[in-house]
C-alpha cells in the first residue's frame, strides 16, 4: 500500500476518534457534569460499573474500535514524528517496531475487554 | 555528492522563527498527540487489571487517586480537547475549506496563511470553551 493511503487510514481514524473518544472522554471524566444535566452516571470508575460496561456488547465493540483506531492513528504519528530523528538506514527498522508496538498492545487489549466480557461481571 | 542535513531534530519542531500562529499550533499538536500516543499505552496496561478482579481494580485505581492524578487527568483532558480540535482544522483546510478562493496576487503580497486564520480563531474558541466545562467538571463540581 503506497504511504499516501496509510496517510488517508490515518485520518478516517482521527475522525472516528473524535466521535469514539469525545463519548468515552464525556463518561469517564465529565461525569458530574452529565449526573448535573439529568444524564444518571454513577461513579465510572467504580468496580461494578467497570464490568457492567465490559459485559455490554455496544461496549465490547466501541472499545475494540478505540483501541484500533487509536492505536492506528496514535502510532502511525508517532513513527512520522520519529522519522525525522531516525536516521534513513533506520527507517525500515522503526516502521516494523511500530507495527510490533501497535500489534502487542491491540492484542492484549482486545483479550482484556474479551475477557471482562465473559467474566459475567461482578 | 555530500547529502545536505536537513534534519533540524527537536529544535527544529520547536523554533518557528517568523512563522505564524499556526506554526506553534503544529508544535502544540506534535507535543499533544505524543503525550496521547503514550498515555493509551499505560491506559490499556493500567485499565487490564479488571481481568484479576474487584480488589485488583480498586488497589490499582487506589494507586491512581490524589490531587497530582486528578491534575494529570485534566492535562490529558486538555490535550485530547486541543488535539482532536486542532486536528478536525487541519482536515477541514487539507480538504481545501475556510481557506478562501485563490485571487491574482498584488503587491503588497499578503501570506495566504491570513486566510486560514478566521477558522483557527473559532477553532481556538471552541477550545476554550471545552477546557473550561471540563475545568469546572474537575475542579468545582
Amino acid at each position: 500500500m503506497r504511504e499516501s493511503r496509510y496517510w488517508i487510514l490515518s485520518l478516517g481514524a482521527a475522525v472516528c476518534l473524535v466521535v469514539l473518544l469525545g463519548i468515552h472522554l464525556s463518561i469517564m471524566h465529565l461525569d458530574t457534569l452529565l449526573a448535573y444535566l439529568g444524564v444518571v452516571n454513577a461513579d465510572p470508575l467504580h468496580y461494578q460499573a467497570v464490568m457492567a460496561r465490559g459485559r455490554s456488547g455496544g461496549w465490547v465493540l466501541a472499545y475494540i474500535l478505540l483501541l484500533a483506531f487509536g492505536l492506528y492513528h496514535g502510532l502511525y504519528g508517532l513513527r512520522s514524528v520519529l522519522s525525522e530523528v531516525v536516521s534513513p538506514t533506520g527507517q525500515r527498522l522503526l516502521t516494523w517496531a511500530v507495527v510490533a508496538v501497535g500489534f502487542i498492545a491491540f492484542t492484549w487489549g482486545t483479550y482484556v475487554v474479551i475477557k471482562s466480557s465473559l467474566m459475567g461481571g461482578v | 555528492m555530500r547529502r545536505y542535513n536537513n534534519r533540524l531534530g527537536i529544535r527544529g519542531w520547536i523554533y518557528a522563527g517568523n512563522y505564524g500562529l499556526e506554526r506553534y499550533l503544529y508544535f502544540l499538536h506534535r507535543i499533544s498527540g505524543l503525550g496521547l500516543i503514550f498515555y493509551l499505552l499505560l491506559h490499556i496496561g493500567v485499565t487490564s487489571a479488571r481481568i484479576y478482579g474487584g480488589a485488583a481494580w480498586e488497589q490499582t485505581m487506589s494507586l491512581l487517586s490524589g490531587p497530582a492524578f486528578k491534575l494529570g487527568e485534566y492535562v490529558l483532558m486538555a490535550g485530547a480537547i486541543f488535539h482532536a480540535a486542532n486536528g478536525l482544522r487541519l482536515i477541514i483546510t487539507e480538504l481545501g475549506m475556510c481557506i478562501g478562493t485563490p485571487g491574482r496576487q498584488e503587491y503588497p503580497y499578503v501570506s495566504s496563511v491570513r486566510k486560514q486564520r478566521r477558522l483557527m480563531i473559532v477553532v481556538m474558541i471552541i477550545i476554550a470553551v471545552l477546557l473550561l466545562i471540563s475545568g469546572v467538571d474537575f475542579f468545582i463540581l
